[in-house]
């Protein structure tokens, strides 16, 4: 049974194309400190008296602890604490990321006691009062190991007699959805296509590596710190044996996130080192410690094989996908779920057979990464799409022309589609903005032109009954006070907010001041993960000003001497009505806000409001593969022309298009901003970034060596914006947060093979991997002409 | 480790800091003189997120002592601004081009357009793109930082000489 509730609009509020607000792109608050330097990061912070915080991280990716020494690390001037594991309360996190429905129950330690399962497992921590003698103690801690058997990729770990990562076995969950009968309908297709694409370890690396401070304050553990997810407060008071009540976090505006900083990272460390010092502490992890250790996007092994009608039409899709879980499990649960429920893509296939499995290895643990395993899979589906395309002489628009999903169809977990799917029209406008084939640049020189089209689920999971809070307060000089846990990773996710209530109640943004991000003072908005915050948060301040404004209306209305319906909130004033076809308030007597709050207040009329906003509800059968998935998702679609240089395996970037439909843009520039973002990340993940892990043990720990695109690497990325007005998050709007990383790989991959007739089926595209597809063709041509 | 005095002049203003052999310019102008648009990235050289301007010359502050500093003029994001903490226009096209998100590297980003706009002829696209890789952005895509830079460079050619440097 699902649940939907929509916030109904109040009259008087400006519809259709009539936004004042929303839909421009108005550059103010945490914007306007970020151009001037000032805004205050999570590392830009100091107590007096404050430490330096360290973590000591094991040094073998597979190995019985025999001792730890920690003498002359605690014997070193200006170190205030050593920590292990027996100093930790409750030293066993269990997170059950997908709610308990499948997976094996698996507890992490907080500090490595017998044995450490990943190279730079945490195995100690420092506190000291300089960061120097903190790096400095971190290296005379002495451990001695007992390397243990390990197991380093999927494979390995799955082979009979792996050696165990965890007692309870290596596959931490297994997700399987199917609908009707995918192998007689593969057996009866006319043509059948197969492929293995795999992709990489790839780190987030936003600008801002993790970091806080944490403090005690009235006997409250408070910790400020860059985190997508103030809601692990309830965690860190369970490590340290408090109740909840007795830990705040705090997030500051984050240098970036990308879901890296949706798990915990410096959070419990900076908590135990402040609670046993009693002092503040300050923790950063350096670069290479984030580029070690930090959780990563998993690497997946993903088999395809997919049936079609001579005509184009799939009718069955049969997909097996194995994940990287690492050491641990955090969040993979979930992600090899949105890989499983999105592994069809934006097409209507009837007969599905998916079976998704997180494997755990001796690699570090992978997690949240924008795209969140719905984007892995987009390399694998838009691959079938062009080789369905090739083998049957269609065009790859045609194949896909006759495939596309639409409203009111039938997805493989038994979920009708609610909202309007304007995946086609994406498809020619992203193609439109490529123009005329480009040409080679010179001998040995190939072009060719790609596409990658996709849909990516926004909300979390609809069996988790997710809901956002926000509180608004019109204040008695008529600026507003917003009120929000929600956490700003830098998209302008708290901006937004402004931009909608400013839309419902007509207070001028600088007007508006909004207070995000704090456990104890904010109604909980829930993290900033999974493309969810302007669907939930968006909704909850929407309502908030609806129902505030439907509040304090009628005391206007009574000054006005008109109905409350006729109201008009404009320009820091309530106008008694709009002059038809003006399409402004031009009637010369109104109410300032001011006046309005001054009158409420003498009235009794409370003029501030607390809203919860609940999204739709339900359930999802694990066993059968049955349910409610995703609330809704953003359709798009990437067109790129790149250039293959034969004689190096280079691959040049030259044009580079995006169009999605992002329902309604509340900000314009923002969701371009996204977008270009979004698709350069992509461009990073196709082409260059790999941590290239052996035997657990990472090779790219240098920013230098793990190569993130820079400015020079690729092209503009142009971007078309569809807003269909059908999505479920504020106005009609869908989230854009993740959606645009998922298209690069899929769509390079497919210009690559227009270029040089080979589909690359490896994540990243090197030039390496290019050119021994190159030579794999010239042999296979000479072996013909023999 | 041993202290030692260096008078260091910072957006014009001189500053006796007391720091170790060890303490890069970085360290230093974030932790000691609260300059806090001067930002930990990598502390290899690579980001930008720590670029200041030293005798009008963009360097990373993560690679240089502090003790190196002294004698030279450093620049940081601030010294562009007016006294009152007014934009600099360079920073003023950054807010109007949306070329800011998470906003990190924001103020490497600036001091380097700064420092390739000031050398005179107007920069082409593609030079703006050179000029600019040694500072990383993981948000934007780098579209609207270059789009900013463009449009300061032309109002920047168009009015004359931009506004120099605090010295």
């Amino acid at each position: 049974m699902t649940v939907v509730q929509q916030p109904q609009p109040v009259r008087g509020e400006q519809q259709g194309a009539g936004y004042r607000v929303v839909g421009t792109s108005p550059a103010h608050h945490d914007f306007v400190d970020k151009v001037k330097g000032s805004l205050h990061y999570a590392a830009d912070w100091r107590l007096p008296g404050m430490l330096h915080g360290r973590v000591v991280r094991g040094q073998r990716p597979s190995a019985r602890i025999l001792s730890i020494d920690v003498t002359q690390a605690s014997a070193l001037p200006g170190v205030v604490a050593v920590i292990t594991a027996a100093d930790v309360p409750n030293n066993r996190i269990v997170e059950l990321a997908s709610g308990g429905l499948a997976e094996l129950e698996v507890a992490m330690p907080v500090l490595a006691t017998e044995r450490v399962r990943y190279l730079g497992e945490p195995v100690a921590l420092i506190a000291a009062v300089t960061q120097q003698i903190a790096d400095e103690a971190a290296e005379l801690v002495v451990v001695e190991y007992d390397d243990l058997p390990g197991v380093f990729d999927v494979h390995a770990a799955l082979a009979d007699g792996a050696p165990l990562v965890h007692e309870a076995g290596n596959t931490l969950v297994t997700w399987e959805i199917h609908s009707g009968d995918t192998t007689t309908a593969l057996a009866a297709s006319d043509v059948v296509v197969e492929g293995e694409y795999t992709s990489q370890h790839v780190e987030h690396a936003y600008l801002e590596p993790e970091a806080g401070v944490g403090w005690l304050e009235n006997g409250v553990v408070t910790l400020r710190v860059s985190t997508q997810v103030i809601e692990h407060a309830a965690t860190i008071a369970k490590i340290l044996g408090l109740p909840a009540s007795k830990v705040r976090v705090i997030a500051a505006y984050m240098g970036g996130g990308f879901g890296g900083k949706e798990d915990m990272t410096v959070e419990p460390y900076l908590a135990l080192l402040a609670w046993h010092t009693r002092r503040p502490v300050r923790m950063i992890w350096d670069r290479q410690e984030s580029l070690l250790a930090s959780t990563k996007r998993h690497p997946f092994i993903m088999r395809y094989r997919t049936g079609a009608r001579s005509d184009g039409t799939i009718t069955a899709q049969q997909v097996e996908i194995l994940g990287d879980a690492g050491a641990y499990p955090y969040l993979s649960p979930r992600v090899l779920f949105a890989g499983a429920a999105l592994a069809c893509g934006p097409y209507r296939v009837a007969n599905v057979s998916v079976v998704a499995r997180a494997i755990f290895t001796n690699n570090m643990p992978t997690s949240a990464f924008r795209g969140f395993g719905a984007m892995q899979v987009v390399f694998g589906y838009e691959s079938q799409m062009d080789l369905i395309a090739e083998l049957l002489g269609l065009s790859r628009t045609q194949v896909r022309e006759c495939n596309f999903l639409a409203k009111g169809d039938l997805l493989p977990t038994g979920e009708r589609l609610a909202t309007r799917v304007e995946v086609r029209q994406s498809m020619h406008r992203a193609l439109a903005m490529l123009g005329e084939p480009s040409t080679p640049s010179g001998r040995g020189k190939r072009v060719g032109r790609g596409i990658g089209c996709n849909r990516h689920p926004y909300g979390r999971t609809i069996w988790f009954r997710d809901r956002a809070s926000a509180w608004l307060s019109l204040q008695a000089d008529g600026t507003l006070l917003i009120r929000s846990g929600i956490t700003d990773l830098g998209a302008g996710q708290a901006a937004s907010l402004c931009q909608i209530a400013a839309e419902v109640l007509g207070v001028a943004l600088d007007d508006i001041s909004i207070y995000i991000g704090d456990s104890a003072l904010n109604p909980p908005a829930g993290g900033t993960f999974a493309t969810r915050q302007l669907f939930m948060s968006g909704n909850a301040v929407l309502n908030a000003a609806r129902e505030l404004r439907e509040r304090i209306a009628p005391v206007a209305a009574e000054l006005l001497g008109v109905p409350a319906g006729q109201l008009v909130f404009d320009d820091g004033r309530v106008w008694p009505g709009r002059t038809p076809g003006s399409g402004g308030a031009t009637d010369s007597v109104s109410l300032t806000l001011a006046e309005l709050a001054a009158s409420c207040e003498r009235r009794g009329v409370h003029t501030s409001h607390l809203s919860i906003w609940r999204a739709e509800s339900g359930s999802f059968n694990p066993r059968t593969g049955q349910g409610d998935s995703f609330p809704d998702y953003t359709y798009g679609t990437h067109a790129a022309d790149v250039e293959v240089d034969v004689e190096t395996g280079q691959v040049t970037v030259l044009r580079y298009a995006a169009c999605h439909d992002v329902g309604r843009a509340i900000n314009p520039m923002r969701v371009e901003g996204q977008i270009q973002g979004g698709a350069m990340q992509g461009l990073g993940y196709a082409l260059t970034e790999d941590l290239g892990i052996k035997d657990g043990y990472v090779q790219s720990t240098l920013f230098s060596s793990y190569l993130i695109p820079n400015s020079y690497d690729f092209p503009d990325v142009q971007t078309d914006i569809i807003e269909s007005g059908e999505g479920k998050g504020p106005l009609g709007a869908r989230g854009i947060g993740e959606p645009p990383i998922g298209n690069v790989a899929a769509t390079i991959a497919s210009a690559i093979q227009d270029a040089i007739g080979v589909r690359p089926t490896q994540l990243p595209m090197t030039p390496e991997r290019v050119l021994a597809m190159l030579d794999e063709q010239s042999r296979a041509e000479a072996e013909d002409q023999a | 480790m041993t202290k030692r005095k260096v008078l260091l002049a910072v957006n014009g203003r001189g500053h006796e800091v007391w720091v170790t052999p060890s303490d890069s310019l970085l360290d230093i102008l974030h932790d000691e003189l609260g300059l806090a648009e001067v930002r930990y990235g990598c502390g290899e050289g690579v980001c930008g997120t720590c670029t200041v301007l030293l005798d009008g010359e963009p360097v990373n502050g993560c690679l240089m002592l502090a003790v190196q500093a002294e004698g030279h003029q450093v620049t940081t994001m601030l010294g562009l601004m007016g006294a009152d903490g007014s934009m600099h226009p360079l920073q003023a096209c950054f807010l109007r081009r949306g070329a800011s998100q998470c906003g990190f590297c924001t103020p490497g980003m600036v001091l380097t357009a700064f420092d390739l706009v000031r050398r005179g002829r107007r920069p082409t696209r593609e030079e703006i793109r050179y000029a600019l890789i040694g500072s990383l952005c993981r948000c934007t895509g780098y579209t609207k930082i270059i789009d900013a830079i463009e449009e300061y460079a032309a109002l920047a050619g168009s009015q004359g000489a931009p506004d120099g440097v605090t010295r």
